[in-house]
């Protein structure tokens, strides 16, 4: 069983790869050698709360299939349309995001432009996790946490070339997605900002005792700012529901963690404040559904704050301006080999609720949304020239 | 009309709209408890309570970024600073959240919320407690800017800022806090923002002054009235942002010369925008270049008479006047 679902992953990396869902840098180690590593005994660890160093190729085998086993119990407690829902938004991000490199290199969109691929499973993971009334707020690289809050990929997608039917009328690009209507609180670019505004917005929440939640993501290096600490503290002393995710993707731009934080584990910074944290496999959405979930029980029983760190991996680059010097083509591999969608398919299939045929129809579904976006945003004309000194006060 | 200290026409302006509108709180350091560092707050958690009136801690960057999500969120936040300095510890929120809040986002999310406290010198508190710091945050589109200089004024303007959709900067000053003058007793009572008001009808020079320079400013045209017989109208602008310039061009057309007072420092300042709007504005009505009196460009000294050297003054001001005059 063990070996044959390794051999099965490997094989259905290198049809991704063929298909070019995966970035060209996916490469594959030769299948025997994989075959014998596989066989070896060892004992069972899953992700540290502290690790910056890779696993080694043998514990991140073992990882995947902790991981796997790990999802196919939580699999089997939820239904089959959420877990429907949750591949297909992972597929969509992903495919959404792609389609944006590549456009960005022809010059459609313009400025900064940070992708999500690789992370997907925290967004889809922990959004689908709340509902539709709780609120979100995450830094510039929100394209992602954009769409399954429920703006749709046309209105994302305009805003990103800059047009008229962006979902801010093209007033603030990739980093400033939002929306009143779906409760997206933006898309940020100062890093850290937006965990005293999600903070906010929890304090709202408890002072209008609305039953509303806030997810307030950020990545690790925004924990370095000083606001991640003055914000933890106050949401800890008033006992706001706030939900703290940080996407622990391992660089801050291209400074790696480990030459910037004396302490490494964040969840664990929490308990300077005696708020609840957890940590959490980023790889995993059904993991990262499951910590988030009880961390918004907490929020609404007991209306208290948790920290979530979420360890992630960004395939790409910071920004597309990122040449990615820093790390190795092999590090990345080593990640894509573990990736989020191809664990959860994995997944899926084993435990019976998705096939193969379900998979095509999502990935043909995804990219005629991804298709359609770009459609739109093409079509959609440039922002009138009233709208320089529009919404400059209300 | 009643007589009332600057103090306590704003403490009158916060109780009022806690009362009018259960969205607004107040948030800041020892503003609860403590009844305020400038006891501009007093009585209010007392009545209120901890929801209302909220203890801070020492934490600028955290409540000020609070109550921008606040803001967000549905409610209209008054967030105290102890003083305009210790703002810049908390400028990322101001100047890069709140202040471009609704345009980045197109028009969805507006921030209404008041940051407010003293600004400007005290009584030698020395260089990191004595700065007036308008100019800068009037740089920024999307903020207003608002300084009152006496009780009716603080009043009727803290009102319409605690209701104004947008973000306020509300700006007074703790030397005035104890000056008295007459309030309107009318619950309903407000100012509109960016509305200048003349302080001092007169024919021969324009003062336009602001917060603790009006009435040194008022001091001074008396001065001159009596000494040299020449009539003064003294201009407060009230809302530095946006601008009444109208109100100002159209006194520089009438007395034909202009002096601008201001506690801030000269390079780039306030009085620099208004002197430059009056050039495009009223350039062919001036009899005599544009004087400005500014604090010295200097850190603030500790000792009394450094502090008193650096600071506008009314002698400084009378001195102004009589060399746009040619007195």
């Amino acid at each position: 069983m063990k070996d044959s679902g390794i051999l099965f992953i490997f094989a259905y990396l290198q049809g991704l790869r063929e298909d070019h869902i995966l970035p060209k840098a996916a490469t594959s180690r030769k299948p025997e050698k994989r075959a014998n590593l596989t066989s070896a005994k060892g004992t069972k660890k899953t992700a540290k709360p502290d690790s910056n160093t890779f696993l080694d190729v043998e514990e991140a085998i073992r990882e995947y299939e902790d991981r796997k086993a790990a999802q196919l119990k939580a699999i089997k407690l939820v239904d089959k349309e959420t877990l429907r829902e949750m591949l297909y938004q992972m597929v969509l991000g992903r495919h959404f995001e792609e389609k944006c490199a590549e456009v960005y290199r022809m010059g459609k969109i313009g400025g900064f432009c940070h992708l999500y691929i690789g992370q997907e499973a925290i967004a889809i993971g922990s959004m689908l996790a709340i509902d539709k009334d709780d609120m979100v707020i995450t830094s510039y690289r929100d394209h992602v946490q954009a769409m399954v809050k429920g703006i749709s990929p046309e209105g994302v997608m305009a805003e990103l070339y800059g047009r008229e039917g962006g979902c801010v009328r093209g007033k603030g690009g990739s980093m400033h997605m939002f929306s009143k209507e779906h409760q997206f609180f933006g898309g940020h670019g100062i890093v850290g900002g937006q965990i005293g505004v999600g903070t906010g917005m929890a304090y709202a929440a408890k002072y209008k005792n609305t039953g509303q939640v806030v997810l307030c993501f950020f990545g690790e290096a925004a924990v370095n700012q000083g606001i991640f600490h003055e914000s933890l503290n106050m949401a800890e002393l008033w006992g706001l529901p706030c939900i703290y995710i940080c996407e622990n993707n391992k660089y801050g731009m291209g400074t790696s963690q480990t030459r910037a934080m004396s302490a490494r584990s964040i969840a664990k910074k929490a308990e300077a404040y005696e708020m609840a944290n957890e940590f959490v496999d980023g790889m995993d959405v059904m993991a990262v559904r499951g910590a988030t979930s009880r961390a918004v029980e907490r929020a609404r029983k007991e209306g208290k704050p948790t920290l979530l760190e979420v360890r992630a991996y960004r395939y790409m680059g910071h920004s597309m301006s990122d040449p990615g010097n820093y790390r190795t083509r092999e590090e990345i591999q080593k990640y894509q080999e573990r990736d989020p969608i191809i664990l959860f398919k994995d997944s899926l299939k084993e435990a019976k609720v998705l096939t193969d045929s379900d998979f095509e129809e999502i990935e043909r579904l995804a990219t005629e949304a991804t298709e359609k976006a770009l459609k739109f945003a093409d079509e959609s004309p440039l922002p009138s020239e009233d709208e320089l000194l529009a919404h400059i006060l209300a | 009309m009643a007589i009332l200290t600057i103090r306590d026409a704003l403490n009158q302006a916060l109780r009022e709209e806690l009362i009018r509108d259960e969205n607004v709180f107040i948030m800041g350091e020892e503003v609860a408890e403590y009844d305020g560092a400038y006891k501009v707050t007093r009585g209010l958690w007392k009545e209120f309570g901890d929801k209302r009136v909220v203890d801070a801690p020492i934490t600028e960057l955290g409540f000020a970024g609070l109550g921008v999500g606040a803001a967000m969120a549905g409610l209209r936040p008054v967030i105290e600073f102890m003083t305009w300095n210790f703002s810049i510890l908390a400028a990322d929120q101001i100047i890069n959240h709140a202040a471009k809040m609704l345009y980045m986002s197109g028009g969805e999310f507006n921030i209404p919320i008041v940051f407010r406290g003293p600004n400007g010198s005290a009584y030698q508190v020395s260089s990191q407690h004595s700065q007036a710091l308008e100019a800068m945050y009037a740089n920024f589109p999307g903020l207003k800017v608002v300084m009152p200089s006496n009780a009716a004024d603080a009043k009727g303007l803290l009102k319409s800022a605690i209701r104004d959709d947008n973000p306020v900067i509300f700006m007074e000053q703790e030397r005035m806090y104890g000056m008295k003058s007459e309030v309107p007793e009318d619950e309903d009572f407000t100012i509109p923002l960016g509305v200048a008001d003349v302080k001092r009808e007169g024919t021969d020079c324009t003062i336009v002054a602001r917060s603790m320079t009006v009435p040194m400013a008022l001091d001074a045209a008396a001065k001159i009235q009596e000494e040299f017989d020449v009539s003064v109208e003294v201009v407060d602008p009230r809302t530095i942002k946006p601008l009444d310039i109208d109100t100002i061009v159209n006194s520089v057309k009438k007395t034909n010369r202009l002096v601008v007072v201001e506690e801030s420092h000269a390079f780039a300042s306030v009085g620099a925008e208004i002197s430059h709007q009056i050039m495009e504005n009223a350039f062919d009505y001036l009899d005599a270049p544009v004087k400005r009196i500014s604090t010295a460009e200097t850190p603030m000294p500790y000792a009394k008479n450094l502090e008193a050297l650096a600071l506008p003054s009314v002698d400084k001001i009378v001195d102004a006047v009589k060399e746009v005059c040619y007195l």
